[in-house]
């Protein structure tokens, strides 16, 4: 483990370069709000962030990264285009023994700039790559928009493709959605024994006997959810070779060029998904030009689907082949999304990346 | 130095231990007054036993002020956070039966899986603008399970007692809390998930770590597993 005033040299250093990029240093307060990153991210980061209570404040979290507070930042002050570099201590709560640190340093570049997204995205990793390529790390990429598209291109209802999409970061419950939408697994008992009895004696009735009403959902909700079942069952199951197509998409590793080749391909059979895959070529020719070997790198559609539930466009990482005990020593993406959440109706699209600065300083000793 | 016991101090926890540890040929026993939180061990040297909330057994076990402890496995997974790298379940002792489940208003009928559950948090989010709400005390046990289970859009409510009225009482929308017969349920108009079961608990009895044990503690373990017929 390397001296914390190293880390901290080393994580200047990173920032200085972001700076040199043209980016402005950013501050972020340790104490967080808690509210918005649990409703950002759902009850489960309770296991992985450190929530405390202030006596005036309510709960508040240890900042489990920056891009909310940064986000939340350049949304109250405006001004685009911007770019931000920042660095400082992030905190995750580790479950399990032997695991991984629960404090450390994050260094970090935001680009905030809806003029040109594949120069954007382009711009962020190839400074990402360029820092980090001494330390001959692999870097993979992907692109969660061309899974948004692909759902959203399937014919099917709204209510199937708007399931799917609030599930796309949670692969097995996805998964099981998608199998039950195709048709490929059973409708439950129990779904079918309540449809049964709905089509015999009517809600109404059912809902009448089911007992008093208790709670805030009421028996209006009850009701409209009911119709939802009624109509998806008389829907037709999503066909299996728009399954097939789901499944090779999310099935996609190839190297950027043939991985294009190949999701053009597909795109004769789902032409939603084409304007997506113009931006990943649009891409690609940006991150040529900015002297990114674009052939030999390395794209896996469904890459980012855990853990990074803001990335909703291209992704990035990069890590030490040789060391996969260590988790990414960089990781970044766009995240369109997530500002259009944060902003009360107003949105800007960002791409953004960080690195921890104290794995670059231990696998450049180890390289040394 | 002697291998302390922990044991619930107090109730029908305390008195199905004694009986089944006396049912093995190992008598425990409350000494001094009937409010006095002492114990003796009968029928085997180098054992001591303390008495002590069920609720803090598994907190002194990982500690190493106990070495053995009774307690129920879902405080356990609940209190310990990777509760297996650091205590041994020992041996189911068959009696302390409860589940934990997750269980929500009666009126529901559209609500019978997980799967449905979260359908039905979506849209409440989206009605009511707030995540649906579960009311437990369980927030490890619930929390991982409804992850395992791909559930979103909940929130949990800490409850620490009488949570089956809750969602009467407009606290939250549905629980998760321990039952045996359900009787509660029912009678607070709830009914269980089909698959909402999180974990099936019993009292067990656990170990702690070895490592800061005497050859004295071990040959006293020994003979206590040889009693009780344990295959350590």
């Amino acid at each position: 483990m390397a001296a914390k005033t190293d880390i901290r040299a080393q994580a200047a250093r990173l920032q200085a370069y972001f700076t040199g990029a043209g980016a402005t240093v950013v501050e972020a307060d340790i104490l967080q709000p808690a509210e918005v990153l649990l409703d950002l991210y759902g009850e489960d980061i309770r296991s992985r962030a450190y929530v405390t209570i202030d006596p005036l404040h309510g709960e508040m979290m240890l900042r489990p990264d920056f891009t909310v507070p940064v986000v939340r930042m350049h949304m109250d002050s405006g001004a685009t285009p911007a770019r931000y570099a920042y660095a400082g201590e992030v905190f995750r709560k580790q479950e399990h023994e032997g695991g991984r640190a629960s404090e450390y340093l994050q260094v970090g570049y935001e680009l905030f700039d809806g003029a040109d997204a594949a120069a954007s995205d382009a711009e962020v990793y190839a400074l990402f790559a360029e820092v980090l390529s001494p330390l001959g790390l692999r870097a993979a990429t992907g692109d969660i928009g061309i899974l948004i598209a692909a759902v959203e291109g399937l014919a099917t209802t709204d209510r199937r493709k708007a399931a799917l999409k609030r599930h796309l970061w949670r692969p097995r419950r996805f998964r099981a959605l998608l199998d039950r939408f195709g048709g490929r697994s059973a409708v439950p008992d129990t779904r079918r024994e309540l449809l049964k009895q709905v089509a015999a004696k009517g809600a109404d009735a059912l809902l009448q006997d089911a007992g008093p009403e208790i709670g805030l959902r009421s028996r209006a909700e009850v009701a409209a959810r009911i119709e939802a079942l009624q109509a998806d069952a008389a829907e037709p199951p999503i066909s299996a070779s728009e399954v097939e197509i789901l499944d090779h998409i999310l099935g996609l590793r190839e190297t950027c060029p043939n991985a294009l080749e190949n999701l053009r391909d597909i795109a004769v059979d789902l032409p939603a998904i084409a304007d997506a895959v113009q931006r990943m070529e649009r891409r690609m020719v940006a991150l040529s030009d900015q002297g990114i070997d674009v052939d030999a790198l390395d794209f896996e559609a469904s890459y980012g689907r855990t853990n990074m539930e803001y990335y909703d466009g291209f992704v990035f990482g990069f890590y030490a082949e040789d060391r996969p005990d260590l988790p990414a020593v960089a990781s970044g993406g766009r995240y369109d999304a997530l500002t259009r959440v944060l902003g009360q109706g107003r949105s800007i699209p960002a791409v953004g990346g960080v690195i921890r600065p104290e794995l670059v300083l231990m696998l450049t000793e180890a390289a040394t | 130095m002697t291998l302390k016991l922990g044991v619930p101090s107090k109730g029908r926890l305390m008195e199905k231990t004694f009986d089944w540890f006396s049912d093995r040929g190992i008598v425990l026993r409350r000494t001094g007054s009937e409010r006095e939180y002492a114990g003796a061990v009968d029928g085997l040297d180098g054992i001591e036993l303390v008495l002590l909330s069920a609720g803090e057994i598994p907190r002194e076990l990982v500690a190493g002020n106990i070495q053995l402890g009774v307690t129920g496995s879902d405080l356990v997974r609940e209190k310990i956070a990777d509760w297996d790298s650091k205590l041994r379940e020992l041996e189911p002792m068959g009696f302390g039966h409860a589940d934990l489940i997750i269980a929500v208003p009666k009126g529901w009928i559209d609500v019978d899986t997980l799967d449905d559950l979260d359908a039905a948090a979506a849209a409440f989010r989206r009605t009511h603008g707030f995540r649906l709400r579960i009311a437990t005390k369980y927030h490890r046990l619930v929390r991982e399970f409804l992850r395992d289970s791909g559930v979103a859009d909940y929130q949990l409510v800490d409850s620490q007692g009488a949570t089956e009225g809750t969602v009467k009482n407009l606290t939250a929308e549905a629980i998760a809390d321990i039952t045996s017969t359900g009787e509660t349920l029912r009678a607070n108009h709830l009914k269980m998930l089909d698959d909402g079961v999180i974990h099936r608990s019993q009292a067990t009895l656990f170990r702690g770590r070895r490592t800061d044990w005497t050859d004295g503690m071990r040959q006293t373990f020994d003979a206590l597993s040889h009693s009780l017929g344990l295959g350590d």
